[in-house]
């Protein structure tokens, strides 16, 4: 047990520091800070990395993964937060992807994962509905057979980024008879079929991040399903797993700490840093230590998968205290920025700010990352699931 | 980076598991720390015969030259049936100031002994007015002839009732909150001029209120140079931490497990309790403040060998966690057990008080998040 780093992996920490370095440029890393951005701001990085073959390190390397242990996966994330890098969109490369590897046939792996990979699909998530929030399985979006197609007909929601997207994963009502879980199945869509319409949802911060998805009589083929008629929610529940695990953002969490660090270390408190106050530093002391929690339980977790033990309930853990530290982290910037926490950046004119640059919409962004323990199964039912399938209650 | 545990390692958890689990039952326990000496002294040989001592210390004084992931694994054991032995303060206090600091005489003849566990050790560095601050020291050794003379007081020596050996902590020069001026002694317990009173602690421990009046302690028996302990004391303290964060975690495991069974059998309004969300939902953040415990336990035992401001945070960034996760674990499971988690009785409340204590023991959670913050 030791947590050095081999010459082997210092030389590949070299290796990757030094590729960022080249490679991400420098509209690459503002990119991501603009809101209501473009789709080829989102891809640009994805594309970089495709390029280099380090797009998707958590896949098996027979589709395309780089064949990472642990040790390198964690110096890789390491390195592009510190980096500032962008980070790449999961509908394809975290959620439906390894759904397809895992359950999908020969055809759509051939069809489906190339195209994840190169960036040329966009993926959203068609899961959450209306009435179908937390209560997952309650969905009511309707695919009825009809020869070798299914008919669909329903609505999806807070679908983030549907209005770029190629592809949706959606889980369909195939059953209407059974217990919810049993009568569900999961079909990949085209998004540019007749009967589809996408309509903006604008959320907290003021953007355009989410969507409706309407389903008019959209005709799929068969051949769009993944596995088995009404064995979805085993494909379902899997993907939301993979989904959790990679919500914990340690090395995102840990850069953003250190911008923190410099706002406080900026601000004053009658002339004194904000950050040297008793009670300020404090605060910031107790949310890395938090995270340091969050980091080795991550660490504990991707040993145990390297080790071949499968990602299990406890994934939970980690989107609980990793959406928990993220949300943290932003309510105490908003704290240290004081009142240039008020000016709305929407009402600015593009490059226009008001007060020091690094108050610029953090506010905002604060609002916005109230819906970290809202996503992905909200923070309360990953209680349940860790009572169900952890504790057994 | 590598997160398994070497074979050894994994030998010394089943010897110790096993050992405990056939020896160590909780009726066992409730009987002998209602005794005078509140243990059963036969456990001491049992783990010596085991290598207990011996796993964390070096091969050239009688140990196995294993380290601080072997401390953790005895440690979480400990935790779980809560042993009352004092091994951190002899073996990873002792034993590591020794093999850190202490000459060569001093090595030969200590390091031997605790490996073989024919010596125990109490660790005498608090005072009334110290809190938890370990420069914060005023009892002196005044240097005459070949021997420092002690005088002073130390309180709550955990252990000093059962111990043949005394690590004192005592200034040889400096006002009394300066950290040069501090000297590490190892005295004998029944040296001339040492009164002690000795108690029972609320944990199931033995401790003692000493004083020292014009104790003879010949200048050989001192640690390392005079004056420069307090590093070594630090050290030694944030090692300590580590092995105690460790007991912890068994503790709090325990608690999480007996707790979450409990809940499945105890009815109230014809269902077992555990069908509550209410209480569902606080034996999940239970279990998660030990999962966080059991990672903040593998982070400080493996960051010990770091700079000394990278240790310090670790081991204060450990502390913090386990003081608040303790605390709060414990206060649950006593709260969910209802009436009968208050009673002497059952084994939940023993480990809640233990918990409780550990928060206090070497800087309470206040502490440590100042002394982090501090680092930062």
């Amino acid at each position: 047990m030791n947590l050095s780093f081999s010459p082997e992996e210092e030389a590949f920490r070299q290796e990757v520091r030094g590729f960022i370095a080249r490679a991400c440029t420098p509209e690459m890393r503002r990119a991501q800070e603009g809101e209501g951005r473009s789709k080829e701001s989102y891809l640009a990085w994805h594309k970089t990395l495709y390029k280099q073959g380090w797009v998707a390190p958590q896949w098996p390397t027979q589709y395309g993964g780089t064949g990472w242990n642990v040790t390198q996966r964690y110096i890789f994330n390491e390195e592009t937060a510190r980096a500032e890098a962008p980070t790449t969109l999961p509908f394809g490369l975290s959620m439906v992807g390894p759904v397809i590897f895992t359950y999908g046939n020969e055809e759509q792996k051939k069809k489906y994962l190339p195209r994840i990979l190169s960036g040329e699909d966009w993926w959203c998530q068609g899961y959450s509905e209306p009435g179908a929030g937390s209560d997952l399985a309650n969905l009511r979006t309707r695919a009825v057979r009809e020869g070798d197609h299914y008919i669909v007909n329903g609505q999806k929601t807070w679908t983030t980024l549907a209005q770029y997207a190629d592809w949706i994963f959606c889980l369909v009502r195939t059953d209407p008879n059974v217990k919810p879980q049993e009568g569900i199945s999961f079909l990949l869509i085209d998004m540019k079929t007749p009967g589809i319409t996408v309509k903006p949802i604008i959320v907290l911060g003021g953007i355009h991040e989410v969507n409706e998805v309407f389903f008019d009589n959209v005709k799929v083929p068969v051949e769009n399903r993944i596995g088995e008629e009404n064995k979805g929610w085993t494909y379902a529940k899997f993907l939301l797993v993979n989904e959790r695990s990679g919500i914990a953002g340690v090395a995102r969490s840990k850069k953003a700490i250190e911008r923190l660090r410099e706002i406080a270390g900026a601000e004053t408190v009658d002339g004194s840093p904000l950050i040297e106050t008793d009670s300020f530093s404090r605060k910031i002391a107790q949310l890395e230590i938090d995270l340091a929690a969050l980091e080795f339980t991550e660490l504990r977790t991707l040993a145990a998968e390297s080790k071949g033990q499968m990602a299990g309930p406890e994934s939970s853990i980690l989107k609980i205290k990793g959406t928990e530290v993220q949300q943290r982290i932003t309510e105490l910037t908003v704290e240290a920025i004081g009142y240039y926490g008020y000016p709305d950046v929407h009402s600015l004119g593009d490059n226009e700010y008001v007060g020091p640059d690094y108050a610029n919409g953090e506010a905002g962004h604060y609002f916005n990352m109230r819906k970290a323990s809202i996503y992905g199964g909200s923070n309360e039912i990953q209680h349940n699931i860790i009572a169900k399938a952890v504790l057994g209650l | 980076m590598d997160f398994n545990f070497s074979e050894e390692q994994t030998l010394l958890r089943n010897s110790v598991s096993k050992y405990l689990a056939d020896n160590y039952a909780y009726e066992n326990w409730r009987k002998f720390t209602r005794t005078e000496a509140g243990r059963d002294p036969k456990h001491w040989a049992q783990f010596a015969e085991l290598g207990l001592f011996a796993a964390p210390l070096p091969e050239a004084y009688g140990g196995l030259g294993g380290g601080a992931v072997d401390t953790m694994v005895i440690m979480e054991e400990f935790g779980r049936t809560l042993v009352v032995e004092p091994y951190v303060p002899t073996v990873v206090i002792g034993g590591g100031l020794l093999a850190r600091a202490g000459s060569d005489a001093l090595k030969e003849e200590f390091l031997n002994k605790i490996a073989a566990g024919e010596t125990i050790m109490a660790f005498a560095f608090a005072e009334a007015q110290s809190r938890f601050n370990l420069a914060n020291v005023s009892t002196t050794a005044k240097k005459q002839g070949g021997n420092y003379v002690l005088n002073g007081s130390k309180a709550v020596v955990l252990s000093a009732p059962i111990a043949d050996t005394l690590i004192v902590t005592a200034r040889t020069a400096g006002n009394q909150r300066d950290q040069k001026g501090v000297s590490v002694f190892l005295v004998d317990k029944n040296a001339k001029g040492i009164a002690t009173r000795d108690y029972a602690t609320v944990d199931g421990l033995r401790a003692s209120e000493i004083h020292f009046e014009n104790v003879e302690v010949p200048a050989a028996r001192l640690i390392g140079t005079a004056d420069d302990g307090y590093a070594l004391v630090e050290r030694a303290v944030d090692e300590a931490i580590a092995a105690h964060c460790a007991e912890a975690t068994g503790a709090m495991k325990v608690l999480v497990d007996t707790t979450v069974e409990y809940s499945k059998t105890r009815k109230q309004f014809g269902v077992p309790i555990g069908k509550f969300q209410a209480l569902q939902h606080r034996m999940v953040d239970m279990f998660i403040n030990y999962e966080q415990s059991v990672s903040m336990t593998l982070m400080v035992t493996l960051k010990l060998g770091e700079s000394d401001g990278e240790r310090a945070k670790a081991a204060s960034a450990a502390k913090v966690q386990i003081g608040k996760a303790g605390r709060s674990v414990g206060q649950e499971a006593v709260q969910i057990h209802g009436g009968i988690g208050m009673t002497e009785e059952l084994n939940v409340g023993h480990y809640f008080k233990r918990l409780t204590m550990l928060d206090t023991l070497y800087g309470n959670v206040d502490h440590h998040l100042q002394r982090y913050a501090a680092q930062s």
